[in-house]
């Protein structure tokens, strides 16, 4: 049973910088969809690649090399030329970051900036685009949206600013909303507020939603699908309860296992997951987490020299070649290819999937 | 039991005692003075955990840098082992340092980019007066102890990664021999997969050295873990303090309790199951706080006495060591 097409589908994408010390490659292989309406969470460590990616979706890199393919509703992104991109920028698709002070412009009020984005996409007159920017303020619940369009960013509060950022992103009514650490730079009851307001709004528009965070617990909230990504790759994709339930990749796991938790009944010292993330400056040629890895430590030498050698592929619960929708019966099998949304697939030689049996009920749509 | 509003339950003084403490900064140009810090008090045992947890402005970084005196407080008493110390000059001080150290966040800000690892760990023994072998000799040992390899002694912070910094800072606030270390949020900076390495660091070394910490976060799981006892802070002022377990398991004081509903847990299945209170509004500017209750214009069970007049922190229960400022607390 395939669905609707995805409104975003990424193929392969791979991001290069050259930097003095030599290219880095910051994502490399990477493959998503992002159906209408539904929410995925990447998750990942200061360097994984998660924003890079972001960027890579908006066409936002100059000076990088993107391969691979970003297509929106279908239209190819990768290789479009500026202008018809900046068409598409902030009206099909937008995107929200975690600082909104240094997003905003300081000179003009709140009110301008974001009339100004609804002036350039639909060549609305002034005075239409300010009573549209004042409606978009009312929608993201700032109080008296009259008033407050007349004032400026550093008259609002943190958590005020992000709805700003929010009324802007959505005034043009784009399909896609990448929000990329939205909440990370407010204190927690201020997070719940804007983690509430964005449900709503992906509710009321059929908003697809990539969410971008380092932290669990607001995957854990937000997301329908979860993309775990580690030294610039996907470590491990799945529906979000299979993802927490029974984590396959051991990086996953032994983040899941290292977090201290609130709802945690006794206090047993953390598994803490030795070392520290990667440098992409120069990757080694076999898995980038083996040197981490407590699976591999467990190994025999041959397990060991396989993780340090090989670079794993991503493959579903029944190896490489059952990714995506078919390793998975009742999975909603959108295409062949690996790393789609709906399966449960790991980048690990020593994946540890649940039985299918026990999968099933978890990944039904 | 006798009905004293502060609770004696050892007969040995606390390690720090801390009274009434303020701090009032001038405000800019023509703006109010901000009190960031209004009236807080509390005890720290020898060997103990206290968390001071609270959102951004609540004023638990200030409390922690008057411990430490790296501010002057406004008003109040701070005691360390029985001898006042919130008004001693930087010389009466001095000696002082070796038993008070602090961890700061940012663990590369906070280390000398230009020194080497052995020599930053060094520099409170330097000035305390060790000779500079005897220094470095101690800075060796303090490397090992904290999970550092010897021979990158002499190497410097950017050849660290964060946790790894992180060590370093540790070391350096152990160099002294402190009693009592104040950590200003030392592992939220950190990548989440280091983070459990640095907590279970600095439980350790409590274990073995005997540490008292005041432990200073915003992220409540983080508290849980570390701490014995938690404080709470809302708007330079402590709103419920007790035992780890009853402050978590039930919370008395509404902003507790959102507090604690508002932290995401990673388990899908609980955050659907979760009862959230979502508070409106932010928190308040310490420059112009609301008046009575502080925490009135956001608390669902806010009524006329809360407008009017501010809750003093007192026992929840008679005999009950846990404490709260609101007039009307949950009970269990």
């Amino acid at each position: 049973m395939a669905g609707p097409a995805p409104l975003l589908s990424v193929r392969d994408l791979g991001v290069t910088f050259a930097t003095p010390r030599g290219p880095v490659r910051a994502v490399d292989s990477l493959s998503f969809d992002v159906p209408h309406g539904r929410t995925l969470g990447i998750v990942g460590e200061s360097g994984s690649g998660k924003s890079v990616t972001s960027l890579a979706v908006m066409g936002l890199h100059t000076g990088a090399e993107v391969t691979g393919s970003v297509a929106l509703d279908g239209r190819e992104l990768v290789g479009l030329p500026d202008r018809e991109l900046n068409r598409l920028r902030g009206r099909r698709m937008a995107m929200i970051f975690q600082d909104p002070l240094s997003s905003l412009h300081p000179y003009y009020t709140v009110g301008e900036q974001i009339a100004e984005h609804h002036r350039v996409h639909f060549g609305t007159r002034r005075a239409v685009a300010r009573a549209r920017a004042v409606e978009a303020l009312a929608e993201v619940g700032i109080p008296e949206p009259g008033r407050r369009a007349g004032e400026y960013p550093h008259q609002f509060s943190g958590g005020m600013r992000q709805r700003v950022m929010i009324a802007m992103a959505l005034v043009c009514e784009p399909d896609l909303l990448i929000a990329d650490e939205p909440t990370t730079a407010l204190d927690v009851t201020v997070q719940a507020q804007i983690l509430d307001l964005l449900a709503r709004l992906q509710q009321e528009r059929r908003l697809s939603v990539v969410m971008i965070t380092h932290d669990l617990g607001v995957v854990a909230r937000v997301a329908h699908e979860v993309l775990v990504m580690y030294g610039g790759r996907a470590a491990e994709q799945a529906p979000v309860e299979a993802l927490f339930a029974s984590p396959a990749h051991p990086y996953t796991r032994g983040l899941l296992d290292s977090l201290p938790r609130l709802d945690d009944p006794d206090d047993v010292p953390l598994r803490a997951i030795p070392g520290s993330p990667p440098s992409l400056l120069d990757p080694a040629p076999g898995c980038a987490f083996a040197p981490r890895c407590a699976r591999a430590a467990a190994g025999t030498e041959e397990e060991r020299a396989r993780c340090a050698t090989e670079r794993p592929a991503l493959g579903g619960a029944g190896g490489p070649e059952a990714a995506g929708g078919g390793g998975v019966p009742g999975a909603p099998g959108v295409s062949g290819a690996p790393g789609v949304l709906g399966g449960h697939t790991a980048a690990c030689h020593f994946a540890a999937f649940p039985a299918v049996a026990a999968h099933e009920g978890t990944t039904a749509p | 039991m006798t009905t004293t509003t502060l609770p004696d339950p050892e007969p040995a003084a606390p390690l720090l005692r801390v009274r009434d403490l303020a701090m009032t900064f001038p405000g800019r140009r023509r703006s109010a003075p901000v009190r960031a810090v209004d009236g807080v008090g509390f005890d720290l045992a020898a060997g103990e955990t206290l968390g001071l947890v609270g959102e951004s402005g609540c004023g638990k970084s200030t409390t922690g840098r008057m411990i430490v005196r790296l501010l002057e407080p406004t008003a109040g008493s701070v005691e360390y082992d029985g001898r006042p110390i919130a008004h001693l000059s930087q010389r009466a001080l001095k000696p002082l340092r070796r038993e008070i150290q602090m961890v700061f966040q940012d663990p590369h800000s906070s280390l000398n980019p230009r020194q080497t690892v052995a020599r930053i760990i060094a520099d409170p023994l330097l000035v305390q007066g060790s000779s500079a072998a005897e220094a470095r000799k101690r800075a060796v040992e303090l490397m090992e102890l904290v999970g550092l390899i010897p021979e990158h002694a002499d190497r410097r912070p950017h050849e660290f990664s964060g946790g790894q910094a992180q060590r370093i800072g540790i070391a350096r606030a152990l160099a002294t021999g402190p009693r009592l270390v104040v950590a200003d949020e030392p592992v939220s900076a950190l990548d989440v997969s280091v983070q459990a390495q640095i907590v279970n660091l600095m439980e350790r070394l409590q274990a073995e050295l005997g540490l008292a910490y005041l432990f200073i976060a915003h992220d409540l799981s983080v508290v849980k873990r570390v701490c014995d006892r938690v404080a709470v802070m809302y708007l330079g002022r402590i709103v419920e303090i007790g035992a780890k377990d009853r402050v978590y398991g039930t919370p008395a004081h509404p902003y507790t309790r959102a507090l604690l509903s508002a932290v995401p847990l990673p388990d899908p299945a609980a955050e659907r199951a979760r009862e959230r209170i979502t508070l409106l509004g932010d928190p308040p500017s310490p420059a112009a706080p609301p008046p009575g209750c502080t925490f009135h214009p956001r608390c669902p069970k806010a009524q006329a006495v809360c407008r009017a007049e501010a809750p003093v922190l007192r026992p929840l229960a008679a005999g009950e060591p846990r404490e709260v400022a609101c007039h009307f607390p949950e009970q269990d």
